[in-house]
């Protein structure tokens, strides 16, 4: 039932944005807009107070990085619709240095979503008005939700006796991180298992 | 005194084995029903402190003694919880363990505490903070680190945000493993920090 409301909302973007919507596409019973990155405020704008949509509230907001693309980064908008009782996903696409603008005055909330996604992704927002690193620590370097960024950082702590202070040296790992391989048998292996060379079923 | 305690089911407080279906007094039921527990049977050593007690009227003991004593049973516990280990620090606190009874009660205040349990994963963001208040804490101070992530990283090991384990960043007296260890683990690792500082507890500075 829902899906078919999300075809007619669907329908009803591409009349609305014409252009601005690059692509609709439906998995798992949710519809994701893919849309002009230029046109990002106008069109939640009106996904938010058009009579037709009146998705009021911004869920979340974060980045995805797809090193190996051109605009590597996706940004991804998820918005609820509570007198429709309805979800959609807007995304657009982006680069390291090409900047999306700022949702904050549209969905105030964006404020925080915006500033962790330029902490984790780099991903840049205009007119944002206090654009600085959110969760990670202070004076970190690079983005670590880049696929990019080794996994262990580039820096660690240790408290200096001498300095009387938490220092940054570093990374000095004892042992490397390990791959285990958790397949089990019975489910991941395709070749055929020492003593069941006869078994045919 | 002077029963008999391999009859320990159910036992009256004059000594008289109790058949059962008989009317426990109010307060009774609860106590004499612990198996293998006599509550009128006390410990010699605690029967001898008394009786002195009772005869003198004072104690003779090492000033060092008392004071480890002291120190013992008065925990006051720095609540630094940091992560999902907290909440079996603060359930190791509720009534069902109930750390109070050993004597340690948590403190909000670092000034006020001489045990600091890091209770959660310690990021490179907080290390300094964690720092700043084992600074903060009056000598004798120990520090208990409970759960894999304060112990060594944990599952965070190879993370780039965590620091691989709290003694990089102060000094620790007990380690408790688990992810989250149980209440009882950090109850018996408290007891076990009980036991090290009535061992090597010392009034030297």
């Amino acid at each position: 039932m829902s899906l078919d409301k999300l075809n007619n909302l669907a329908e009803r973007a591409r009349a609305d944005f014409k252009d601005g919507v690059l692509d609709v596409t439906f998995a798992y019973g949710e519809l994701t807009l893919m849309v002009e990155r230029e046109r990002i405020i106008e069109i939640m704008t009106k996904l938010k107070d058009g009579e037709y949509y009146r998705f009021h509230q911004l869920i979340d907001l974060t980045g995805v990085d797809y090193p190996k693309r051109d605009l590597r980064f996706d940004v991804v908008y998820h918005l609820l619709s509570l007198t429709q009782n309805l979800r959609i996903r807007v995304k657009v696409m982006t680069d390291e240095v090409v900047p999306v603008a700022s949702l904050r005055d549209v969905y105030p909330n964006a404020d925080w979503y915006e500033r962790e996604a330029f902490d984790m992704y780099g991903i840049l927002f205009a007119n944002h008005p206090d654009l600085r690193r959110l969760l990670t620590d202070y004076g970190f370097e690079g983005h670590p939700l880049r696929k990019d960024f080794p996994m262990t950082g580039h820096v660690e702590v240790r408290y200096d006796e001498a300095q009387k202070r938490v220092v940054y040296e570093p990374v000095k790992l004892v042992q490397e991180f390990r791959k285990f391989d958790f397949m089990s048998p019975w489910e991941g292996a395709s070749y055929v298992l020492p003593g069941d060379e006869k078994a045919s079923s | 005194m002077g029963v008999d305690l391999s009859n320990s089911g159910l036992i009256s407080t004059s000594g008289q084995p109790l058949s059962t279906g008989t009317t426990l007094s109010a307060g009774m039921a609860g106590r004499s029903r612990v198996e293998g527990y006599n509550p009128d049977i006390h410990d010699k050593f605690f029967e001898q402190v008394s009786a002195e007690l009772n005869e003198k009227g004072f104690l003779v003991a090492a000033a060092d003694d008392v004071i480890t004593w002291a120190r013992t049973g008065s925990l006051m516990w720095m609540t630094f919880g940091l992560a999902c280990c907290a909440v079996e620090m603060m359930q190791a606190s509720m009534p069902r363990y109930d750390m109070e009874r050993f004597g340690m009660a948590p403190r909000a205040s670092p000034r006020q505490s001489d045990l600091m349990i890091v209770a959660g994963t310690l990021t490179n963001k907080m290390a300094p903070a964690l720092r700043k208040v084992y600074d903060q804490m009056p000598d004798p101070r120990y520090v208990l680190s409970m759960g894999s992530c304060a112990n060594g990283g944990g599952y965070y090991h190879y993370s780039y945000s965590v620091v691989r384990g709290c003694d990089r960043v102060v000094p620790v007296d007990v380690y408790v493993p688990g992810c989250p260890p149980s209440a009882e683990a950090l109850l018996y690792g408290l007891l076990q920090l009980q036991k090290k500082i009535r061992r090597n507890g010392t009034i030297a500075r």
